[in-house]
């Protein structure tokens, strides 16, 4: 035996260190010691083989037939999964309606409205409370609760309170609010809230003059009155979460910099202005991104509140996809919407994964 | 969640208020208190009143008298879904719990060639809308005959919850000295000793904050238990109160106290173990 050793050495240099190791052993330990390192490099992967199996599965596998789906004939009950012609044709009569118009426009205006207010007023929460006076700690859960109410819920809730006859139009009552503005001259202050179809700052006209197209477009671009409330209520719920995000952040924040700033002769206005809040921003764009793929996807809130709303005012594509998958049937439809609403929320998330786990 | 008042140097003379703008301060918060804890007073106050009571010009008055108004029947229609959702949330949270725990074990401590990457795949199905994956999901529980069913529910919520209770276990096993499993490891234990005898022990932290985590999002979640489960028997209440919010037959006070209800557990659960609850949502922001 240790003849052919000695010729496979002298055959092959590079085995030359790994043989003369590995003979010091008795026989027996070599083969253990090999079998074990084996299996402790394989287990790792082994263990893991489950969930990726699972991920493969339910998320990529089932996304990639959701996008077969959304381009094929399966447009009734009866399913079809025979391409249909021409190539994406769905997508292009999907496009083409002035629903999905609407839920797209609302998808933006509720976006942007929502994370503006959140992020404003969790900012905002998270340096008042900073400054830790008495019963800080109770408002802080005061502020996060609603957090962990169901969105169902929160619908519901607000949908009382914006019930135009009643609820918060009935508080500016109480409160004299109309009093004042008519004794002024005015007209009382009694908005729809939810009941109301109307656009705010409508933009096509100035649009139009830029894009001619627009001016022929089914709906208007501004912000639809009755989604409003519902970015209240979602504002309501969420705050909390960018507040707590703040909270956070401003815990990493070295007590010594404040000082620093403080012996420098800024104010206490000064330091947050200029010292804290540019240390925050990291946090912002955390914050901005987990919210804004939230209201990308938002659908129970506006289900339990509204539905598509007077004249779709607060069709979103999450409600959008519903009605047309379970309503109305039309798989293939239902399934262009999705697979266009998974494509903004990876436009937003994907870099956001990568940027987060490449620094590990 | 690391406050002041946990500091033996805080004191309450700290926390009173010096100045005007201390006086502001608290004034702009009080306000906002209100403006948080207003929905919570109208569903209270309108689920305490009597059908009879719920008069739309009255609907910020207190009740009349005290009595049960709309818990009762609230009770009534949504108690089986209530307990359709604890059957569906515990063992769901559970199973993904573990198995989210075995997952993060491995991405933060047994590192290989690739394994940052299937981390990423594998994070990424928490941030997708699960309506792009319904129509497929659906057929799959059909064929498998699960549709319709709890088990159907709860094998859906442990596969999508997966990514969420990995990713915060990983991050907790990240802050775990590597010192320990090369001690573990000397000792002659192996991959699967090591969580056994030294991992698993140490997590329970971890455990306590994704199972709230993962119960709370079960418990509040709508799309899934509206598509998978048509049978109303068997829905979970999120989905029980939807349906009795939107039937005219239903006054108003019982839709009220039917959200109290169906609020109620989620939000026991905040207000008992709130900072496991804050740790949990500051971990599902990726980085922890």
């Amino acid at each position: 035996m240790k003849a052919k050793n000695r010729s496979q050495i002298s055959a092959d240099g590079s085995a030359v260190k790994a043989e003369s190791v590995a003979s010091l052993r008795p026989p027996a330990q070599i083969a253990t010691r090999a079998r074990r390192f084996r299996l402790d490099d394989a287990l790792p992967p082994l263990i893991l083989t489950p969930a990726m199996i699972a991920s493969i599965i339910f998320v990529y596998a089932f996304i990639a037939i959701t996008i077969w789906v959304s381009l094929s004939k399966w447009g009734t009950l009866r399913m079809d999964l025979n391409l249909r012609e021409p190539f994406g044709f769905t997508y292009q009569q999907m496009f083409a309606m002035p629903r999905w118009h609407a839920s797209l426009r609302n998808m933006f205006v509720f976006t942007t409205l929502f994370l503006i207010g959140s992020i404003f007023f969790g900012l905002l929460l998270a340096m008042l409370l900073d400054r830790k006076l008495i019963g800080h700690s109770i408002l802080r859960n005061v502020f996060l609760f609603p957090y962990a109410l169901s969105f169902i819920v929160t619908g519901i809730a607000w949908r009382w309170i914006f019930n135009p006859e009643t609820g918060i139009n009935l508080l500016f009552d109480g409160l004299g609010i109309n009093h004042l503005i008519t004794s002024m001259g005015g007209p009382p202050f009694k908005p729809g809230w939810t009941t109301d179809p109307s656009v705010l700052f409508s933009i096509n006209d100035w649009l139009g003059n830029i894009f001619p197209a627009v001016k022929d477009m089914s709906i208007q671009l501004g912000i639809p009155v009755a989604l409003i409330p519902v970015v209240i209520a979602a504002a309501w719920q969420l705050t909390g979460f960018s507040m707590a995000m703040y909270i956070a952040g401003m815990a990493t924040i070295s007590p010594e910099l404040r000082e620093a700033a403080r012996i420098d002769g800024a104010n206490e206005f000064q330091i947050y202005t200029n010292v804290i809040m540019p240390l925050l921003r990291p946090v912002t764009v955390s914050t901005a991104i987990i919210l804004g793929h939230v209201s990308l996807k938002i659908f129970d809130l506006i289900f339990a509140m509204t539905g598509s709303g007077p004249g779709f005012a607060t069709d979103v594509p999450g409600i959008f996809v519903f009605d047309q998958t379970f309503k109305a049937t039309k798989y293939n439809l239902g399934a262009a919407a999705s697979v266009v609403m998974l494509f903004l929320v990876s436009l937003v998330i994907v870099p956001y994964l990568w940027s987060n786990l490449r620094k590990r | 969640m690391s406050t002041a008042t946990a500091s033996p140097f805080y004191s309450i003379r700290q926390a009173l208020p010096k100045n005007l703008w201390d006086y502001l301060i608290l004034a702009v918060l009080l306000g906002f208190m209100l403006f948080f804890l207003m929905p919570v007073y109208v569903m209270v106050v309108t689920g305490l009143k009597e059908a009879r009571n719920v008069s739309l010009s009255t609907m910020w008055n207190l009740p009349q008298q005290l009595s049960g108004g709309g818990f009762v029947e609230a009770w009534n229609r949504l108690e089986p879904n209530l307990g359709n959702s604890l059957m569906l949330a515990i063992p769901a949270t559970i199973i993904s719990a573990v198995w989210g725990s075995i997952n993060g074990y491995v991405f933060a401590k047994w590192k290989f060639r690739g394994s940052n990457l299937l981390f990423a795949l594998l994070v990424f199905g928490m941030f997708i809308p699960y309506q792009s994956i319904l129509i497929p999901l659906i057929q799959f529980l059909q064929l498998v005959k699960l549709y319709g069913t709890i088990p159907g529910l709860i094998t859906v919520h442990v596969l999508y919850g997966l990514p969420i209770s990995s990713l915060i276990f990983r991050n907790y096993f990240a802050n775990i000295p590597d010192e320990l499993l090369e001690a573990s490891r000397i000792d002659g234990a192996g991959i699967i000793r090591t969580y056994t005898h030294v991992m698993f022990p140490l997590s329970m932290p971890a455990f306590v904050v994704v199972g709230i985590f993962q119960f709370t999002n079960i418990w509040n979640d709508f799309l899934f238990g509206v598509t998978i489960l048509p049978n109303p028997s068997a829905q979970p209440v999120t989905v029980a109160l939807n349906n009795l919010s939107g039937s005219f037959s239903v006054d108003w006070n019982v839709v009220m106290a039917g959200a109290v209800v169906a609020a109620l557990p989620t939000a026991l659960v905040y207000i008992f173990l709130g900072r496991f609850f804050v740790r949990g949502l500051l971990a599902g922001s990726v980085k922890g």
